[in-house]
């Protein structure tokens, strides 16, 4: 099956690494700049799944997780958040915005991989 | 990663063109913190772009820039908690930090050396600023120990989980994840004991999902509790009211199980024990507090039956979130879902600002529209010549055409160009370090820095332009004392500047210093008998001293002078890009160098000659002026070489003639046209052609691959008519001059 995934990062390098690790999974990636892009993004496109940088400008991953889950048609979808924090503080802030889990940066193809198919069954 | 074709490697490419906007920004952040214009978004910005080159690196397996970058990011990130306050000294060390940072990129991407003792001095300055940081000791050190990843995605078979373990790059002891234990041992029983909060399904996880996780490590048998159900018109449709059992006969050991549970294990109640001891079943009274517990397991008989089909799941499990069941995909049955799900149509993706492009096929494609331009220059004229009527139709359509070729002539060419922007940032670096090294107090303030200009040209432009700053903080300011003697301010000012002044570039390095001290310059020159002792020079002859080979006026030689360059070297390079170079100085108010350059080194503006039937094509910033020699102006010296006066002075007459050796020199020269050319060291020489046609924008076509380097020839290039002709490189050819324009009895002779 092939899973749509939206990707949320704001560094280019970022983006193109995780689109070539779901590419290569067979996966779809769709992605946007930062959470506002996101979440106009979301506005037509009911993805599988979604991971979501921390850091980004306009919107943070926080918020962004805060308005998806606040979102009736999109508040189920899985989140991932992908930070290079690993600091359990942070951990706790994108779980209280609603985040399903996260991947820690940098982050391993397989495990991201792994982590998308077992959210989204 | 030296497969051309592997994404990682172009992965890498691209990364490191992101660091180089991400310090761009980081610059611009940090300079508008200077100006006092930042806000907190600037604070933010700067963190992020610090953040991103981190987390970017990390992927590469950059451990040097991992770490300063980590340094950098918590010292951003306690002032954009507003732990610290950024004072004039921060700013500085964050502008330091900025240059190191941006070094250690580079450093990374070419696979150089880095400077340890000023990496590890602003480090330590950074420590100092942030004080032992607590949050730095939670941080395991090994989460920035980058991993080196490749994407060398061989997809995990699901089955195998403990394959996975062995394909992994070295572990280090935090990243456990199947990390421990691999060896395959004798299987071994648990009891988990499984009961979701409702903040589980909150956030968009799955007990299905994680059972199916678990599967995949072992034989699992699942018992479903649901004791602690209400009864429907009690039911509240968002609360958890099911607990699971798990069996689970598996090869791995707990910590495998728990990994699964990895993400929801702040949310449930998790119970895992070994040796198939049951757990405890109970019913969590926060819940249902007054709920009787009757005895009533629901037990599906093989978890495969279960897992596989989720309808069954959920008719097993009729309470369970709304939010499962929008997970999952029989939202039919349930009622409590609403809103159907839309379409999923990937939206179009917001469109790029940018594209990337191999430079090569952007270059191709200048040549492909410098073959163009001759093509339809070679046109027009084949038309012109079989005399038609101006006004018939294929004139007008050839105008078109001509207009249209110079239009994508222009756009292409655009494609090559960069704003300045970056180049005068790592000035404002040189004018950091410079001033810092010299102990003088200095502000650069950039104009135009949106300015564009090819990419060739910016890149050749960084080694002159560098030495020019130095010279100006280095020579052209004065110290602070003498400053404020002389009524200044303490802090002087360089002023970069770059605009577009009719069809070329004109970049301006000004500083507000003393001026050129010409007393000294002539002295000096005269003591390096680089003129004479009598010569009357005028101000802008002295100026023009200081681009003479070998001339430094420092009288002690700086850390920043003596490095072995000097300003003639600067002109040479300058010229070698098509550009010029000159002075304008005023005592006491300060110097300006200016520089003015092609917009792109694709085309060039040059002068069409015949000499000797052959045509050349002279570039056009080269030559200072025309002339045609007059009886009274020509002057023997020695027995081949004559010179010309031109106004007060002589420079010695070159034919280009014989200087290429397609004739001998002529009897006379009396009437002939001359092109009189600037060396770079400021003298000049005088060149014999026989003609001069046209002054026309050529295509340069290079010789150099195929021919090697011909000396005086700088390229080749082809004409409208179809002629090839060669592009003359005249310094070339006055610094290997014979000076021959005689014809002497001794050659005569010896020939």
């Amino acid at each position: 099956m092939t899973l749509n995934i939206l990707a949320v990062d704001d560094s280019r390098t970022m983006r193109d690494m995780i689109s070539l690790s779901l590419r290569q999974a067979g996966f779809e990636p769709t992605l946007a700049e930062d959470g506002q892009h996101g979440l106009e993004v979301l506005q037509d496109f009911m993805p599988d799944a979604i991971i979501t940088d921390i850091n980004m400008p306009r919107l943070d991953g926080f918020g962004f997780i805060d308005a998806v889950r606040k979102t009736p048609e999109h508040r189920a979808i899985p989140i991932l958040v992908l930070t290079t924090e690993s600091a359990p503080e942070l951990k706790a802030r994108a779980r209280s915005a609603g985040a399903t889990g996260w991947i820690v940066k940098p982050f391993d193809p397989e495990k991201l991989v792994r982590a998308l198919q077992m959210v989204t069954g | 990663m030296s497969d051309p074709n592997d994404p990682m490697a172009e992965i890498r490419v691209a990364f490191f063109q992101e660091c180089e906007e991400l310090l761009e920004a980081l610059q611009d952040g940090l300079t508008s913190m200077e100006d006092g214009s930042g806000d907190s978004e600037t604070i933010n910005v700067v963190f992020r772009a610090v953040h991103s080159i981190k987390g970017g690196a990390g992927a590469f397996g950059l451990d040097e820039l991992v770490q300063f970058a980590h340094r950098f990011e918590t010292t951003m990130d306690a002032v954009r908690a507003g732990e610290l306050t950024v004072d004039t000294e921060a700013l500085k060390l964050f502008f330091r930090a900025a240059d190191v940072l941006s070094d250690i990129v580079r450093a990374s991407r070419d696979a150089l050396e880095t400077d340890q003792s000023a990496i590890l001095a602003v480090c330590e300055e950074l420590i100092a600023l942030t004080g032992a940081d607590a949050e730095e000791d939670e941080i395991d050190p090994a989460e920035f120990q980058a991993t080196g990843l490749t994407l060398d995605l061989d997809l995990p078979d699901l089955d195998a989980l403990d394959d996975i373990a062995v394909d992994l790059p070295p572990l280090t002891s935090a990243d456990s994840l199947f990390g421990e234990d691999t060896i395959a041992r004798e299987p071994s029983k648990y009891t988990i004991r499984f009961k979701p909060t409702s903040e589980l399904y909150a956030t968009g996880n799955e007990p299905l999902y994680l059972f199916r996780t678990l599967r995949e490590i072992g034989v699992v048998k699942i018992d479903i509790n649901t004791q602690c159900l209400p009864e429907l018109s009690k039911l509240e449709p968002e609360n958890s009211y099911l607990e699971w059992q798990l069996k689970i006969e598996t090869e791995e050991n707990e910590n495998q199980i728990r990994e699964v549970f990895d993400f929801v294990s702040d949310i449930c109640d998790l119970e895992i024990k070994s040796n198939g001891m049951d757990a405890e079943v109970s019913c969590l009274p926060d819940i249902l507090p007054n709920e009787a517990a009757t005895d009533q397991v629901v037990s599906s008989s093989e978890v495969s039956n279960a897992i596989a089909t989720p309808a069954q799941t959920e008719n097993l499990a009729p309470s369970a979130d709304q939010t499962v069941e929008n997970a999952s995909d029989n939202a039919a049955e349930i009622p409590l879902e609403v809103s159907p799900k839309p379409a999923q149509t990937p939206p179009a993706t917001k469109p790029r600002a940018t594209v990337r492009v191999d430079l090569e096929r952007v270059d191709r494609l200048v040549n492909l529209v410098g073959e163009l331009v001759i093509n339809q220059a070679m046109l027009s004229q084949s038309v012109a010549q079989i005399g038609l009527p101006s006004n018939t139709p294929v004139f007008t359509g050839l105008d078109e055409l001509q207009q249209l070729t110079r239009d994508i002539q222009d756009s292409v060419m655009m494609i090559r160009a960069q704003p300045v922007k970056s180049l005068f940032q790592r000035m404002a670096r040189i004018v950091r370090e410079a001033s810092a090294d010299v102990g003088k107090t200095v502000r650069l303030k950039t104009d135009g820095d949106a300015t564009e200009v090819d990419k060739t040209v910016i890149e050749r432009l960084a080694d002159p332009l560098t030495h020019m700053i130095r010279n100006a903080v280095d020579h052209g300011l004065e110290d602070s004392k003498t400053r404020l003697a002389n009524g200044k301010p303490e802090t002087g000012e360089i002023t970069l500047s770059a605009r577009h002044r009719s069809g070329r570039v004109l970049i301006e390095i000004s500083d507000d210093g003393a001026g050129i001290d010409r007393k000294k310059v002539l002295k000096k020159a005269q003591e390096k008998e680089l003129v004479t002792k009598d010569g009357q020079l005028t101000d802008s002859e002295i100026d023009n001293l200081l681009f003479l080979p070998g001339f430094s006026t420092a009288d002690k030689i700086s850390n920043l002078s003596g490095r072995g360059v000097g300003m003639d070297v600067v002109r040479s390079s300058i010229q070698a890009l098509g550009g010029r170079v000159s002075i304008n100085s005023t005592p006491g108010k300060g110097t300006t160098f200016s520089i003015s350059l092609p917009l792109t080194l694709a085309v060039l503006d040059g002068m069409v000659t015949q000499v000797a039937g052959q045509t050349l094509v002279v570039p056009l910033n080269t030559i200072e002026e025309t002339l045609t020699i007059g009886k009274s102006d020509l002057n023997t010296l020695g027995p081949q070489t004559s010179v010309l006066k031109v106004r007060n002075g002589f420079v010695p007459l070159l034919d280009l003639g014989t200087e290429l050796g397609y004739r001998k020199p002529k009897p006379d020269y009396v009437d002939s046209i001359v092109l009189l050319i600037a060396h770079e060291d400021g003298s000049r020489a005088a060149l014999v052609v026989d003609e001069i046609n046209d002054q026309r924008q050529v295509v340069i076509k290079g010789l150099q691959e195929s021919y090697g380097r011909v000396p005086g020839i700088a390229a080749a290039t082809i004409l409208g008519d179809g002629q090839i002709a060669l592009i003359l490189d005249p310094v070339d050819i006055v610094a290997g001059a014979s000076g021959r324009t005689k014809l002497s009895t001794e050659t005569a002779l010896a020939g």
